[in-house]
C-alpha cells in the first residue's frame, strides 16, 4: 500500500497542506480532514502544493470537489500550486479548474489568494 | 510486423489496494520502449489507473484478479484491462459534469470521462460475465 502524509502550516490567512505521495483516496481524505480541521477554526483560504503528488486518481481528485463544495458555502478559496502537467490535466477534464485555481508557485498562490 | 505478432506483456492484478500502480510501472517501461515521451505516457499511466480501480470496484469479481495485456505494435500501444465481473452498459453511463456533482452525494464516477479524454480510443465489450476495456495510445 502507498503512503501518503501531509504537512500543514499557515502563511498568514492562507493555510498551506503539503502532501506526499500517491493522491487516491486514502490521501484525498487526509487533505479533507485537514481543510476541515482548519475550516472549523474559521479559515477558509486553502494551497495545496502537489509537488510530491505526481500520481492521483479520479476518486482522490473526487474529494477535493467536495472541499470546493464546502469552501463555496462560506465564501472560501482553494487553489494548488507545482501540479505535474498530468494532474493539471485531469483537473481540467474533470472542471476543478473552474472553480478553484492552478498556481505555478507558492508566491503566486499566496498573491492570488490575497 | 503483423498485430498477431505484436510483442504482448501480460500482468495479472489482484484486487488489493494501489495494485494499479504495478500497471503503470509496467505500461512505463512499455512507453520508453516505444518512445512514447513523457506526455503521453503519463496520459497512458493515467488512463490505466482509472481503468483497473474501475475494474477493481465495479466488477464485483469472482475471480479476485484483473487481466492487463499491453500489445506493443509498430505505431500503436493497445491496452486490455479485462474483468470476470457482472458487466456494465457503457451507453447508460452518465458523462460527469463537476456542476452537478455540487450538491450530489455522488462526488466519484470519473473514470470513464477521463480514460476517453487521455487515450487515442476506447473501445467496451461487456457481457454478464465479465467487461474488457480496450484502450489505444498512438505514436
Amino acid at each position: 500500500m502507498s503512503d501518503f502524509s501531509l504537512n500543514v502550516r499557515e502563511e498568514g490567512d492562507v493555510i498551506i497542506i503539503e502532501t506526499n505521495g500517491y493522491l487516491n483516496n486514502v490521501g484525498g481524505e487526509k487533505v479533507s480532514e485537514a481543510c476541515y480541521e482548519k475550516m472549523e477554526t474559521g479559515k477558509k483560504r486553502f494551497l495545496i502544493n502537489l509537488g510530491n503528488s505526481k500520481v492521483v486518481n479520479s476518486i482522490g481528485v473526487s474529494i477535493l470537489i467536495e472541499i470546493i463544495e464546502k469552501l463555496q458555502d462560506v465564501d472560501g478559496k482553494l487553489g494548488y500550486y507545482n501540479l505535474a502537467p498530468i494532474v493539471e490535466k485531469t483537473f481540467n477534464i474533470m472542471g476543478l479548474t473552474k472553480y478553484s485555481t492552478v498556481y505555478y508557485s507558492e508566491a503566486e498562490g499566496l498573491e492570488g489568494m490575497a | 510486423m503483423s498485430p498477431k505478432d505484436a510483442p504482448k506483456v501480460e500482468l495479472t492484478l489482484p484486487i488489493i489496494p494501489d495494485m494499479e500502480l504495478a500497471a503503470t510501472q509496467t505500461a512505463e517501461v512499455i512507453a520508453k520502449h516505444m518512445n512514447l515521451g513523457e506526455e503521453k505516457t503519463a496520459e497512458i499511466s493515467m488512463a490505466l489507473i482509472e481503468a483497473t480501480i474501475n475494474a477493481f470496484e465495479h466488477s464485483e469479481s469472482g475471480a479476485g484478479n484483473v487481466e492487463i495485456h499491453f500489445v506493443i505494435q509498430a505505431d500503436t500501444l493497445v491496452i486490455k484491462v479485462t474483468d470476470k465481473g457482472k458487466g456494465f452498459d457503457p451507453s447508460k453511463v452518465k458523462i460527469p459534469n463537476i456542476k452537478e456533482k455540487f450538491g450530489s452525494d455522488h462526488k466519484r464516477g470519473w473514470g470513464l470521462k477521463l480514460i476517453q479524454e487521455l487515450m487515442d480510443t476506447v473501445e467496451f465489450e461487456s457481457t454478464s460475465e465479465g467487461t474488457t476495456v480496450t484502450m489505444t495510445k498512438k505514436k
